[in-house]
């Protein structure tokens, strides 16, 4: 482990997301219309059970979907770095392959993190209420730990991938159904039992709980629940991370 | 002591073998060449030996170090420029070369000289605040050549530094690669598949084809086997010509290739009018011919039967298929 090395790599991140600002701002439209149009159209003709409307049902679902999208695509991002050559600059170099995935899965969560908080300012401005203090503690430590796993999922997927066209397979066929089957949109006590099933397989599922607990005081599972499932997720997904980076050459 | 030692290095992929029993000893302060066409196994073998391929068999030292088994030595001796671009290109000059210092630990008070001397070294001072997707691939490459030095590394690695670059810049990289290793007494070993580079700049040159050295000498040395001057004639039946030729007493060496006959003599000035009278005698029709002294091109054919180019052109399948593996 390399301190040094887990900072440079963090501070590359850093210093690539913020020249890609605009990038990044486009990126929160998709989320921003979810809540602002589906959100508050769906407003009216839906109650959730705990929750005082639909809105503040979805804003946590949404925090959790910013989390989801930006953290997988700065860990799959990886495959940019190997197509464009640069990863093989980090690879030669005399650090550990343990200190890339730790700056990378940093550097992603950080990055992941920023858009979030936008998001959650967003969410104030278009009426979500407002968290206590307590609550926004806690919201900032479920989407850190999210964050984490997802990122490491993503660097281990990139690990085993030659070329970019597997960035679309990505989104399309791991992004969008750990959206849909975490509980952002719909209660998961509502789904079908298959569905649900699937669902409980979903770490975002806790993810988005956690936050809606943190943020709402309402949660489908306790709190520590949600906090012990991320954190063996996320374990599980650096260390898978870290391994495949072991054995994977130029 | 040898900055480079190999032995028996060999690397598969998929039962295709890019580097097959590889011994190779290179002198400290030597500027070293490895020539061959694409898919001779230069990369793999500069790859295995900065330790991002893992050799199949057989070892390497680098400075001393064992190759598979003190990586992390050998990655702090050893700087190098790859084949193919290694810049991120969304960062400034100045940011590449600062994230390389980062990485390979270069104390943060010498960090800023080091980078402001090498930036003069490839002229690109001007330019360090850009970000890189504007340089021009010319400066891409004295960049990259400018990262590879800047933890003062024993052994540089050069894998076809000018490859896809105009003449000038050429030049201009090869003045480049000679101050280094004179002034700066940084051993290189450099990869090129073309000719004039590797005669200008080496010291010593290993020619390689299919994963093996078929010889290696100074190019000055290497010339010699090919023992006088080169007379290249281009005419309607290159075959009959040369069964003609090979007869007779003064022709040293005949080979046909791309619709040419080059025939090795003593003096080219002297004999070219008796090749001439020799096909006219034959009604053979001459479309060009030229005289020069020996390359080593010629020293490549002599040793493969092939043209580095006839080489690159032919067997493109060769080619992908070790390309492919290399992406593995």
């Amino acid at each position: 482990m390399d301190l040094n090395a887990i900072y440079t790599i963090w501070l590359r991140e850093i210093k690539r997301f913020y020249r890609a600002k605009s990038r990044i701002i486009g990126s929160l439209g998709m989320p921003f219309f979810f809540l602002a149009l589906m959100g508050s159209g769906m407003n009216a003709s839906f109650s959730v059970p705990g929750a005082s409307n639909y809105l503040d049902f979805m804003a946590p679902g949404i925090l959790g979907m910013v989390i989801l999208f930006g953290s997988m695509i700065s860990g799959v991002s990886v495959i940019w770095d190997r197509q464009f050559g640069f990863l093989k600059e980090i690879l030669v170099a005399p650090i550990s392959r343990v200190s890339i995935v730790f700056g990378k899965t940093l550097g992603g969560a950080t990055t992941a993190l920023i858009q979030a908080m936008l998001m959650l300012l967003v969410s104030l401005l278009l009426g979500v209420q407002m968290p206590s203090l307590r609550g926004f503690i806690l919201v900032l430590g479920f989407m850190t730990l999210t964050s984490v796993g997802i990122v490491a999922l993503g660097l281990a997927f990139a690990s085993k991938m030659e070329d970019p066209h597997g960035f679309q397979l990505i989104i399309n066929f791991v992004i969008m159904p750990m959206f849909f089957l975490s509980g952002a949109l719909f209660p998961l006590d509502a789904l079908p039992a298959w569905l649900k099933t699937i669902s409980l397989l979903n770490p975002l599922t806790y993810g988005v709980d956690g936050l809606r607990g943190s943020w709402m005081g309402v949660s489908h599972f306790p709190l520590l629940f949600d906090f012990t499932v991320l954190t063996i997720f996320s374990l599980l997904t650096v260390y898978s991370a870290a391994y495949l980076f072991q054995k994977s050459e130029v | 002591m040898n900055a480079i030692e190999t032995k028996d290095l060999t690397k598969k992929f998929n039962g295709l073998t890019a580097v097959d029993s590889l011994n190779l000893a290179v002198e400290e302060g030597e500027l070293f060449g490895l020539l061959g066409p694409n898919g001779a196994g230069k990369t793999t073998t500069i790859n295995m030996l900065c330790t991002i391929l893992s050799p199949t068999s057989g070892s390497g030292k680098v400075w001393g170090f064992d190759i598979r088994r003190k990586r992390n030595d050998v990655r702090n001796s050893i700087g190098i420029v790859f084949q193919d671009p290694s810049l991120d290109e969304k960062l400034t000059g100045f940011e590449n070369l600062d994230f390389h210092c980062r990485l390979y630990n270069v104390p943060t008070k010498t960090r800023k000289e080091r980078i402001s001397e090498l930036l003069k070294l490839v002229e690109l001072s001007d330019k360090k605040d850009h970000l890189v997707e504007t340089y021009s691939g010319g400066m891409k490459r004295r960049l990259e050549i400018a990262r590879g030095l800047l933890h003062h590394p024993k052994v540089l690695f050069l894998d076809e530094p000018t490859l896809g670059l105009d003449p000038q810049t050429r030049r201009h990289i090869w003045k480049y690669i000679q101050r280094l290793n004179r002034e700066k007494d940084v051993t290189i070993v450099l990869t090129t598949h073309y000719m004039e580079e590797a005669d200008f700049l080496c010291d010593r040159v290993a020619i390689i084809d299919y994963g093996k050295i078929v010889a290696l000498d100074s190019p000055d040395k290497l010339k010699d086997t090919v023992g006088g001057d080169v007379i290249s004639i281009e005419l309607n039946n290159p075959e009959k010509f040369e069964e003609l030729l090979c007869a007779v007493r003064w022709v040293k060496k005949c080979k046909t290739h791309d619709g040419f006959v080059d025939l090795t003599v003593d003096t080219a000035e002297k004999r070219a009018p008796q090749v001439i009278a020799h096909a006219q005698k034959q009604g053979l029709k001459i479309k060009t011919i030229k005289m020069r002294e020996p390359t080593l091109e010629d020293v490549f054919l002599h040793y493969t039967g092939k043209t580095i180019r006839e080489d690159e052109a032919k067997p493109l399948d060769r080619m992908r298929v070790r390309r492919r593996a290399l992406h593995r």
